[in-house]
């Protein structure tokens, strides 16, 4: 017999004085860490305007393809981070880029980080997921792009953004709608 | 999931959902370590007072002093030991120490109104803080938000991620607002009140309630094809 489930609703628009604390920043690695690179991005409404007020979190694996396992927080790769959209809409981790992780089937999946959004007027989180432009030939055999429409799987790619850094922007609603799943 | 217990993304009663629902259906996965791991986090990232909110700062906040505890359970009814919960509320005059808060009401200098526990071996948290007071919000011309405070769960895994919010007992504007009835089954919207408990109230000092969270896959998911 299963337990009904706690019902979630939004973070609201106060959430940094509760969720924006070390060592949940957007830093899932010290400044010039080799391999460091930036992940940025805006979160736009339905209206494109941008979401000021938005929280982005990843959850990905190290650039071994392992996930972290066992207490975070003292040091190591948490795989784990928080970055609250500023007045531009702009989310922005340094981070370092995860190896390929099994998918089902004994298969292979493409570099990726697990992304979640909140705000205001989210009632539930977002789940998407960022794939990096450099990796043409493992996105091309990754089981979960290749089983979406190529509109769908171009909103999950990041494009170049200078060097060592990517920028993918997440759009919620409207023309070019970021993918978004159900977990 | 049982139907019913998440709000949709779209209600338009809550304003703010309509340019930021998406319009496209989610896109069901196959669950793989990505879904199926997440972040712990360990006694490192707790300071020592992080459980009390009333002794964050050099004297005492103003209001009503409570404490506020329960289990966060996996939908399995197990306990769910050494998990983070975050929480954060506005202070007894129903305002937040956040800039982007215009209520006019006073902040208390001795009230931040964040907090952080993990959870004890049979998955028990445990808050002592101040009750929240209600807040006017933007949402229509005289609209209010019951007293809440906000939670954050990680769950076992990136897909059980859970951020909601705790009411009181007997708040008479838990049926006008938006947020609360934008949960469609009223058995999971009273899953969001706290039960004032007298085992938990501490004599002479503070009433005390008792909330439990259960926290799951909030999907049907395809089972792996291994």
């Amino acid at each position: 017999m299963l337990l009904p489930l706690t019902p979630s609703q939004t973070v609201g628009p106060f959430f940094s004085i509760g969720l924006l604390h070390a060592p949940m920043l957007a830093e899932l690695v010290p400044a010039g860490t080799p391999g460091a690179i930036r992940v940025h991005g805006v979160v736009f409404d339905g209206a494109g305007e941008p979401v000021t007020d938005a929280l982005v979190e990843l959850w990905q694996a190290d650039p071994a393809g392992r996930y972290p396992a066992g207490a975070a927080g003292a040091g190591g790769f948490s795989g784990f981070g928080r970055s609250g959209t500023a007045a531009d809409g702009r989310f922005d981790f340094l981070t370092v880029k995860p190896g390929r992780v099994a998918g089902p089937a004994g298969t292979l999946q493409a570099p990726h980080l697990n992304v979640g959004i909140f705000a205001r007027g989210l009632l539930r989180r977002l789940a998407t997921r960022l794939y990096f432009p450099d990796e043409e030939a493992a996105n091309a055999e990754d089981p979960l792009l290749s089983g979406l429409a190529p509109a769908a799987r171009a909103a999950l790619i990041a494009e170049p953004a200078g060097e060592a850094s990517v920028r993918l922007d997440i759009r919620l609603q409207g023309p070019g709608q970021t993918t978004f799943f159900a977990l | 999931m049982e139907p019913g217990v998440d709000p949709p993304y779209l209600y338009p009663d809550y304003g703010s959902t309509r340019l930021r629902a998406p319009s496209e259906p989610l896109v069901v996965v196959a669950h793989t370590l990505s879904e199926l791991t997440g972040p712990v986090y360990g006694a490192s990232a707790i300071g020592e007072l992080d459980a009390d909110l009333t002794r964050q700062h050099a004297g005492e906040p103003l209001g009503e002093r409570i404490v506020v505890t329960g289990r966060v359970l996996g939908s399995d009814g197990r306990p769910l030991q050494g998990q983070l919960v975050e929480i954060w509320q506005a202070n007894a005059a129903g305002r937040y120490l956040h800039e982007a808060d215009r209520h006019d009401a006073p902040l208390d200098p001795n009230f931040s109104g964040a907090g952080r526990c993990l959870t004890g071996d049979d998955g028990s948290y445990r808050f002592t803080t101040i009750k929240p007071g209600a807040y006017p919000w933007r949402n229509g011309p005289n609209t209010w938000r019951p007293q809440h405070i906000h939670f954050s769960l990680f769950g076992r895994a990136f897909s059980e991620r859970l951020v909601t919010q705790l009411y009181f007992p007997g708040d008479p504007l838990l049926e006008h607002d938006a947020i609360v009835r934008s949960i469609p089954d009223d058995a999971a919207r009273r899953r969001l009140v706290a039960s004032l408990d007298f085992d938990v109230t501490v004599p002479e000092w503070a009433l005390g309630y008792r909330w439990d969270i259960v926290v799951g896959g909030r999907h049907e998911t395809p089972p792996d094809e291994d």
